[in-house]
């Protein structure tokens, strides 16, 4: 297979090191410049960017989270003057304070080239045609490997998520040769084709690049089957760039490759801090080398995975991650959506005048994630009119899909049946195996 | 005038209404009359009792969430017409019934009706017109 950008995605360590220091240092200096936040963070932790002199000293600076971003909403957290900012990102399905990121026209290039790069090693070249089911708009996936496929020279269709059935006639009729989208979507998808007739065997696809959340090795089998292709993850978060942070190769199919002449990733134990040896797992850490919008220090992801930084088969040298394996903290990832316990309460919050006891129950029933939310009955919002519950139910559900983007089934229990623990209310089960 | 019933919010699970009834039983409240509405989730359980207070304590002791509401009982005459008599003139006057039900009157042969109508003071005015008994929340304490 081709590998888009030969000389950095092949370099050998030693080369890569040096370029990676000399990115850090440069990106250190810059928002120390211009980001009141960094230049808090390095006086509180002692240092100043000149004591940045090898990649080991990274591990004295202070993480940066997402509460952090939070803070500085909308733009506090930009590195350059708007004047400088062509495009705006914010993360995925936030009531109060979502994150927002900014690119500048470098940034939306190099984005471009990471997802161009992404493409290529999922097999895809000039002469493929991009079916993309990545939802365009705030969130990152649409636009991000939408950009990718036109600077690979590829074909792209901005089909975006939803209406599904048109999808399917578009594939039959177009010939796409590259799938991109959510694999719980596309798993749904497959079904509505099903439904339709239409047998994947005799579509066009080759591979195809799925991401946005996480899935496990037997979604891979099932997608693998039921669609004749390939099937890749994708790694990526608005925060860092978007989708393009890390991609698997076609040949192995074993861990995403983290490009990382621009982004230093690292493992830590989420409880200590401590950075972790390559093979042993723990939280994800992304510091952007190049990015001139929003660069970002040591960010905490909260998505678990380990390292590997043993050489590909592909060619490529880049360390490789291994699929993230949940969260460390109760974000939940619904059909590509982030969604945080929080945001489903503060809805609650609106219907009724104490703080109600609720549960999310999340599932996977076919294909596709489902969520209930138990919420317990109680004096405010009782009625002996079945119609009015009823009416409180859809009413919440239609908030919650409003807010939040997200499609819940909204069920009342009794008071007291949802079960604590030492007091507190388990706010989440998650039925799906990851 | 008005009769007052109680209702209980109650999941569709099995043995949930038994639970209730014990709850009942060993609060020694009688019921007269009850109805259940539900969903494929929940339910809602109106009972009339013979003491609504009592019966109200021991259900919330136990964790059930109570509420009381006002409704109309009416004597139905046990005879053919005898519930359309009470219906009709309502109906003429744009009367609304939400939901009603029904027992037996110990004492005669006559039944009693619980309706919950969206204008309880213009059907009180109209059962009085038309010569309805109303039954209040002592009487069926008493029965």
């Amino acid at each position: 297979m081709p590998i888009f950008d030969i000389d950095f995605e092949t370099m050998p360590r030693e080369g890569l090191e040096a370029i990676q220091l000399r990115r850090l240092q440069n990106t250190v200096q810059r928002v120390c410049a211009t980001v009141p936040f960094y230049k808090k963070q390095f006086e509180t932790a002692g240092i100043t960017p000149k004591d940045i002199r090898s990649l080991d000293d990274l591990q004295h600076i202070p993480f940066t989270t997402k509460q952090d971003l939070r803070d500085n909403y909308p733009y506090n957290m930009f590195a350059v003057p708007m004047e400088q900012v062509v495009r705006i990102h914010a993360s995925s399905g936030t009531t109060g304070k979502p994150t927002v990121v900014g690119y500048t026209r470098r940034d939306v290039d190099t984005w471009a080239d990471l997802m161009a790069r992404s493409l290529s090693a999922a097999g895809a070249g000039s002469g493929d045609i991009i079916h993309n089911a990545f939802g365009y708009g705030l969130f990152t996936g649409g636009l991000g490997a939408h950009y990718g496929a036109e600077r690979l020279g590829a074909s792209v269709i901005p089909v975006s998520g939803g209406n599904t059935r048109r999808q399917i006639t578009i594939m039959k009729d177009f010939k796409p040769t590259i799938l991109c989208g959510t694999p719980s979507y596309i798993l749904h998808l497959a079904e509505v084709a099903d439904d339709m007739g239409v047998d994947f065997k005799d579509l066009f696809f080759k591979s195809g690049i799925f991401g946005a959340e996480p899935w496990t090795e037997n979604m891979r089998h099932e997608l693998e089957s039921k669609l004749y292709l390939k099937a890749v993850d994708i790694y990526g978060l608005s925060e860092i760039i978007g989708p393009g942070v890390s991609i698997e190769c076609t040949e192995e199919q074993n861990g995403l490759h983290v490009f990382e002449d621009h982004f230093i990733v690292e493992i830590i134990d989420p409880e200590t801090g401590q950075v972790l040896p390559y093979g042993e797992s723990g939280e994800l850490v992304f510091t952007s080398l190049t990015k001139e919008a929003f660069p970002v220090i040591r960010y905490r992801t909260r998505d678990i995975s380990s390292l590997n930084p043993t050489p590909c088969t592909c060619g490529r040298t880049f360390v490789r991650m291994t699929k993230p394996a949940g969260r460390t903290d109760d974000m939940l990832i619904i059909r590509g959506v982030n969604v945080f316990p929080s945001q489903i309460e503060s809805v609650l919050m609106e219907k009724q005048t104490t703080r109600p006891h609720y549960q999310l129950e999340v599932d996977r029933k076919g294909n596709l994630d489902t969520l209930t939310i138990k919420v317990e009955i109680n004096d405010s919002v009782f009625s002996d009119d079945i119609k009015s519950l009823q009416t409180m139910e859809n009413k919440i559900a239609t908030d919650i899909k409003e807010t939040l983007g997200v499609t819940a089934r909204v069920m009342l229990v009794e008071p007291k049946t949802i079960q604590r623990s030492q007091g507190k209310a388990v706010r989440v089960i998650d039925n799906r195996n990851f | 005038m008005l009769a007052e019933q109680i209702s209980i919010f109650i999941e569709n699970k099995e043995g949930r209404l038994a639970e209730v009834t014990a709850i009942l039983r060993d609060a020694d409240v009688n019921i007269r009359a009850l109805s259940l509405a539900d969903t494929t989730d929940f339910g809602v359980l109106r009972l009339i009792v013979n003491d609504n207070e009592k019966a109200e304590q021991a259900l919330r002791k136990e964790g059930f969430t109570v509420g009381r509401t006002k409704v109309l009982a009416v004597e139905v005459s046990d005879e053919p017409g005898g519930l359309n008599k009470v219906l009709d003139p309502l109906w003429m006057q744009n009367v609304n019934v939400e939901y009603m039900y029904a027992f037996a009157n110990p004492q005669c042969k006559n039944a009693i009706m619980v309706f919950r109508f969206d204008d309880h003071d213009k059907a009180l005015e109209i059962f009085k017109k038309h010569q309805i008994k109303v039954i209040t929340t002592e009487e069926i304490a008493r029965l």
